[in-house]
């Protein structure tokens, strides 16, 4: 679904991404672990292009995305993306946060927008809150929401930066439990997480990076039981 | 104190001089609201255009034009400017209005104060914002039109309000173009009653309400924008 070949990425002259490869197959639930600075959100970003790579290239569904001319918009509406801080439109009500995007691009009428809205907050479990502003709700909901608004364009990858690193500790599960839901759905995720409970858990297969490389990657139970690389055995020690 | 009524009314009310007075007033507003409503379409535009790329070749033209444009505006006198647009711009071109080209002086000069107001407004925008937008899969002018500019609109409308009611009295200049505005009527009944006193106090006190009335209006449209931020 997504082969990433010898991804590089500069920020002027820091490197940040030192050539990446890595195949991510359908259904497939990836967490990417790793100490802060290693390139993890810098990698997830390029997947949809928020970074343009220095170099390499990324295929997704048989298309290169990385070449010129490629229709990124295109690319960006079958692969949704949640962010850290949430991002959600503050001058908009949940249902317009949800909406936005299928409205826009895909020219629904009221009545199939409103169908997609109402199942989409069943599925994170905030149906109450379709007419509330994105203020009036606590850091948990506000990602669920993120969640939703995310998979309004039925996306069939789904990108997750750090999806619960702002929250408060008793909002975490809440997040975990519609991320789960969807990986038990077979949703293709990506997921860039200092939650080592959900990568062992949910994941079925888990990357550490460290310094722009992929220093390890396995099953859960590889990394988490046995892993072999001193830097990942270092990293773990520290975050359980 | 009867006396002073008596006043007022002679030289007000008199000769019908307060039509005078109604019909610059008139004048006045005409110029404001239509100068305020070009200034600001043509103020976002410059805004986007500043806001544009400057690192590379060609693509660095809008942002050099714009950039240009806002010095150039905001470097020289709007009398100056108005001076220019009627007197050489306009100079050769028989039967113009001058209301036109009233409108035509104060949206340019307008326009370049506003754009700096709406510059400000979207740099505050979070770049979460347009990157959310983008990766939903809107194009950057969709982002643009549905999630920064409707926040930027939010953030710049105090500075937007104040550069309204700053042109509002900037138009008092348009005698200089044989324009009979507020400012001009109350100069006009000066020369015919021989006081100053009335006839200023007045076109100063028209303002003064009206501004007043204008604050207040802002004051609640912004509380209707500000729907959302509460908790």
């Amino acid at each position: 679904m997504i082969y990433v070949d010898s991804l590089r990425k500069d920020f002027g002259n820091i490197k940040v991404l030192k050539g990446i490869t890595e195949k991510i197959t359908k259904g497939e639930v990836v967490a990417i672990i790793g100490p802060s600075g290693s390139g993890k959100s810098t990698f997830l970003r390029c997947l949809n292009l928020l970074e343009q790579p220095t170099s390499g290239t990324i295929t997704v569904d048989g298309e290169v995305i990385t070449q010129k001319g490629f229709n990124v918009n295109a690319l960006r509406q079958k692969m949704g993306m949640v962010f850290q801080h949430f991002n959600l439109f503050p001058h908009l009500t949940v249902t317009e946060n949800i909406l936005l995007a299928p409205i826009k691009l895909k020219k629904l009428t009221a009545d199939e927008a409103e169908k997609i809205a109402l199942n989409l907050l069943k599925r994170v479990g905030l149906t109450e809150k379709a007419n509330s502003y994105p203020a009036q709700l606590s850091g948990g909901q506000k990602q669920r929401i993120a969640i939703a608004r995310a998979l309004a364009m039925s996306p069939k990858i789904m990108l997750f930066d750090e999806p619960t690193s702002a929250l408060d500790p008793e909002m975490v599960g809440e997040v975990l439990d519609v991320m789960k839901g969807l990986a038990a759905d077979g949703m293709t995720m990506v997921v860039v997480t200092h939650e080592m409970g959900f990568a062992r858990e949910a994941a079925d297969r888990v990357i550490f990076m460290d310094d722009g490389i992929i220093a390890e990657k396995g099953t859960p139970s590889q990394i988490f039981q046995n892993p072999q690389n001193p830097r990942t055995q270092s990293f773990l020690s520290k975050v359980l | 104190m009867n006396s002073l009524f008596i006043r007022v009314y002679e030289i007000l009310v008199g000769g019908n001089r307060y039509k005078l007075l109604l019909s610059g007033l008139g004048v006045t507003l005409q110029v404001t609201v239509f100068s305020a409503f070009f200034g600001v379409v043509l103020g976002l535009l410059l805004a986007v255009m500043k806001l544009g790329d400057k690192s590379k070749g060609i693509l660095r033209i809008p942002y050099i034009i714009s950039s240009a444009y806002i010095d150039v505006i905001r470097g020289t006198p709007s009398v100056v400017q108005l001076l220019i647009i009627y007197h050489i711009v306009f100079g050769g071109i028989k039967n113009v209005p001058p209301v036109i080209i009233a409108i035509i002086a104060f949206a340019i000069n307008s326009s370049a104060y506003v754009a700096e107001i709406f510059r400000g407004g979207i740099l505050a925008v979070d770049i979460g914002q347009t990157e959310a937008g983008i990766s939903l899969g809107l194009s950057k002018v969709q982002t643009m039109r549905y999630v920064v500019v409707p926040q930027a609109l939010k953030n710049a409308f105090p500075a937007l309000a104040n550069e309204f009611i700053v042109l509002m009295k900037e138009t008092a200049i348009v005698g200089y173009i044989a324009l009979q505005d507020l400012t001009k009527a109350g100069d006009f009944i000066i020369s015919r009653t021989y006081n100053a006193f009335i006839p200023l106090f007045t076109v100063a006190l028209v303002y003064f309400v009206i501004i007043k009335f204008l604050t207040k209006l802002f004051n609640m449209f912004e509380g209707r924008l500000r729907k959302s931020d509460i908790r």
